[in-house]
């Protein structure tokens, strides 16, 4: 199939070509260069980061919900149009990924029944309720700020497809955080009531924000394969103790506090700790018992299913043009 | 590569792919701000005292700006809502030029009255709006909005093409600028008007029924009044009534090609300049004004 | 004229827009790792396209990234929307992407090992005319 030619796809291959292909994958991942989609590579490594990059994309997908839900009542004009193009970048990020994930071999549709149907997972953090316009800004300093602590590393993730969309990604995604910082400096300065929703917001963000580098190192089965094969730079809790120290500095310009009076500079270890995170809470709301798991996927279904006939209208059309296209061809042919 | 101390240095650290030769995409991801008008840059003018609309003119200015504003709104429920990902950028896109457009208007508008872009968007009532109901009608399905999309962008082409000549410099730059994004608008519906009546038998069926429904509310657009008239005759703005001519061979000309007719519907009698609005506007006005109104005063 | 060119436009944006380029899908297969797709799928799925971009005049076209498009006009249109939201282009190519044809990754020793070695093809090989000018 000539659409392989960019794909990545298994191989039935001689276990003498498989000992080539793992000494060529070995190699790269050791020179720290990286894997394209058409080089030989471990079906765990194909698994593993097609698992990750999907989750991603849904995650960008799914993470459009809460704030599209406040792009009707933003508060003036020029935040409107912050958070319609804020919103709107998420799906290209999604986009991106998704593209990225397809090199391995799997189409997007797949990824999106998949998705649908319960059957793949997302930050757990997008099944939060976003509950006031401080939300807004919460989600942008925090949600996104994890979100660029987390992926700014993995613009040197080992899968070339899955670097580049994170660099893109990345650029752009330098506007989304300091949004969500000025909303929060906005209310923050602005009347006690602005000031309570604001503090409202980054207290009910907060852990969830944390909780999204994943669980503790030592509950983390397959971080330490991510980071043999490059894909994942820093462990889980050495970034999240990196995002800790950024929030404590942010948020005294901020004039909030954080809800964690735990949280300490660690002279020895020289890392940032915070208090305890309720991880029962995280893996609940990762099984689908969150307050919004039921909403988000029900709304991601309806667009999806009541685009059907739009996308099969296109298609349909399509076809009828390449119809007449070659029998124009033909036509002209025989003459 | 990078140590986890140097990546430290500059906030979230370096974005690069880490490979020799740096960011092989360099080029192909070179983003920049560009350069265009932009509300700001008229809200500054205002400021300054280097612009001051005439009553007339910024009455004018309101109407445009709540077309804009009304079809923004509208079009903005669409982002996590369409047929396709690749569809909910394009339709962000166009909510997102409307709403520049809005803006633009609106802040100019504003002037006359000592008022900004959000005390006019946020605290009129539905009565004060001076919108065509064409711009309030529901998204309905995909359809009934590219039909909507259709009938204004072309409208608002030739509006803001002849605009761009307006006699008020104001007016002139904010058409010079929207004309452009609208015209691509243009392209957007009819690429969309070509493919749903073409596609499928459901397609074509929703097609036709999406234009049935935003028909009605085609004459109002292109209705004359004291206004339009007295500013028309100044040269500073565009009279409705002169539009149509071309707005109806254009349009005519890819329902042909699209094999689509002219839908055979009564006219509503409109009101929309005169805040004379259907049913759809006070929801629309009361879910886009209500935490703005809950704070009245307050900075965001 | 196609109807919705654009008769006696101002300068604009949109003429960027190929108005012309072909409304024709590229098949669409389904993806190997896809399984039985449901039926729905196979008519409603766009093609994938391979999108490059011109960054500004006097560059090359550079890859940015993929999308689905029922067509090539859509696609176009698509690209527009995604990969140049922020200024990054001014021209746009887009690729069926089964239609580009690839070097084998495992074949890379032989394919890209002739260069190797043969320094002459470079002017640094050539060191005695160092310090003649304009040379």
């Amino acid at each position: 199939m000539a659409a392989q030619n960019l794909q990545s796809v298994p191989a039935e291959l001689t276990p003498e070509e498989d000992a080539a292909g793992q000494a060529h994958f070995d190699r790269i991942i050791a020179e720290d260069s990286r894997i394209e989609p058409r080089d030989w590579m471990p079906a765990a490594y194909r698994k593993t980061l097609l698992r990750q990059v999907s989750q991603h994309a849904h995650s960008e997908i799914i993470g459009m919900q809460p704030e599209a839900n406040w792009i009707s009542r933003a508060p003036s004009l020029k935040r409107k149009a912050i958070l319609m193009a804020k919103v709107q970048d998420e799906a290209g990020h999604g986009l991106y990924l998704y593209s990225a994930a397809e090199t391995l071999g799997q189409s997007r549709d797949k990824m999106m029944d998949d998705l649908i149907a319960g059957k793949a997972r997302y930050s757990s953090i997008f099944n939060y309720p976003a509950l006031t316009w401080a939300d807004m800004g919460a989600i942008g300093w925090l949600v996104d700020g994890a979100a660029i602590c987390n992926q700014v590393p993995l613009c040197r993730a080992s899968y070339g497809p899955y670097g580049r969309a994170m660099v893109r990604i990345c650029k752009e995604e330098s506007f989304h955080q300091r949004q969500g910082f000025e909303i929060l400096l906005e209310l923050s300065n602005g009347t006690p009531e602005q000031k309570q929703m604001a503090q409202d917001a980054v207290n009910r963000w907060y852990a969830p924000a944390l909780m999204m580098f994943g669980p503790p190192d030592d509950d983390s089965p397959n971080s330490k394969q991510s980071m043999a094969w490059n894909i994942k730079r820093f462990s889980n809790d050495e970034l999240r103790s990196r995002f800790v120290g950024m929030m404590v500095e942010q948020v005294r310009v901020l004039g909030l506090t954080l809800p964690d009076d735990q949280i300490r500079f660690n002279e020895d270890t020289r890392k940032w700790e915070h208090g305890p995170l309720d991880w029962d809470e995280f893996h609940e709301v990762l099984a689908g018992r969150g307050p919004c798991n039921a909403q988000r996927l029900e709304r991601r279904r309806a667009a999806h299913d009541d685009g059907a006939w739009v996308r099969e209208a296109a298609a349909a059309y399509a076809d009828k043009q390449r119809a007449k296209q070659s029998a124009k061809q033909q036509k002209e042919y025989a003459a | 590569m990078s140590t986890p101390e140097a990546t430290e240095t500059t906030g979230h650290g370096d974005i690069s792919t880490g490979v020799a030769g740096g960011d092989s995409n360099a080029s192909a991801t070179r983003i920049t701000p560009g350069n265009a008008l932009r509300p700001e840059d008229i809200a500054l003018e205002v400021k300054t005292g280097l612009v001051k609309p005439t009553e007339d003119i910024a009455e004018y200015a309101l109407r445009l700006g709540d077309d804009a504003l009304i079809l923004a709104q509208r079009l903005g429920h669409w982002i996590s809502r369409a047929p396709e990902l690749e569809e909910d950028i394009a339709l962000g896109n166009i909510a997102l030029d409307q709403l520049g457009h809005a803006r633009s208007f609106l802040t100019y508008a504003g002037a006359a009255w000592d008022k900004s872009e959000d005390d006019l968007a946020y605290f009129r009532r539905e009565h004060e709006f001076r919108s065509v109901q064409l711009f309030e009608q529901p998204n309905g399905d995909f359809a009934a909005t590219i039909a909507r999309q259709f009938v204004v962008s072309y409208y608002q082409y030739e509006l803001y093409r002849r605009l761009t000549e307006s006699t008020d410099a104001t007016l002139a730059a904010i058409a010079a600028k929207a004309v452009k994004e609208v015209d691509y608008h243009r392209d957007h519906s009819a690429q969309w008007i070509l493919r749903l009546a073409g596609g499928t038998e459901e397609s074509r069926t929703r097609m036709i029924h999406g234009l049935r429904l935003m028909w009605p509310y085609v004459n109002e657009l292109f209705q004359d009044d004291d206004l339009t008239q007295r500013l028309a005759q100044a040269g500073a703005a565009v009279a409705p009534s002169s539009l149509r001519e071309d707005f109806d061979r254009l349009i005519a000309d890819v329902l042909n090609e699209a094999e689509l007719e002219v839908p055979d519907v009564p006219a509503a009698p409109g009101g929309g300049r005169y805040g004379k609005h259907s049913e759809y506007l006070g929801y629309i006005l009361a879910e886009m004004q209500v935490l703005a109104r809950e704070h009245p005063g307050a900075s965001w | 004229m196609s109807p919705h060119g654009n008769p006696d436009a101002p300068a604009s944006s949109a003429t960027e827009i190929n108005r012309e380029a072909p409304n024709a899908s590229p098949k669409v297969e389904a993806a190997p790792e896809a399984g039985p797709a449901v039926d729905h799928h196979d008519r409603s799925t766009w093609g994938l396209w391979e999108v490059f971009v011109r960054s500004s005049r006097g560059l090359s076209h550079v890859h940015a990234g993929s999308l689905h498009a029922p067509d090539a006009a859509m696609a176009l249109r698509n690209a527009r929307d995604l990969y140049t939201r922020r200024n990054e282009g001014v021209s746009i190519w887009v690729v069926p992407a089964d239609a580009i044809a690839a070097s084998d990754p495992d074949s890379k020793g032989s394919f890209f090992e002739s260069p190797q070695g043969k320094d002459y093809r470079h002017a640094t090989y050539y060191t005695k005319s160092e310090g003649v000018k304009h040379l």
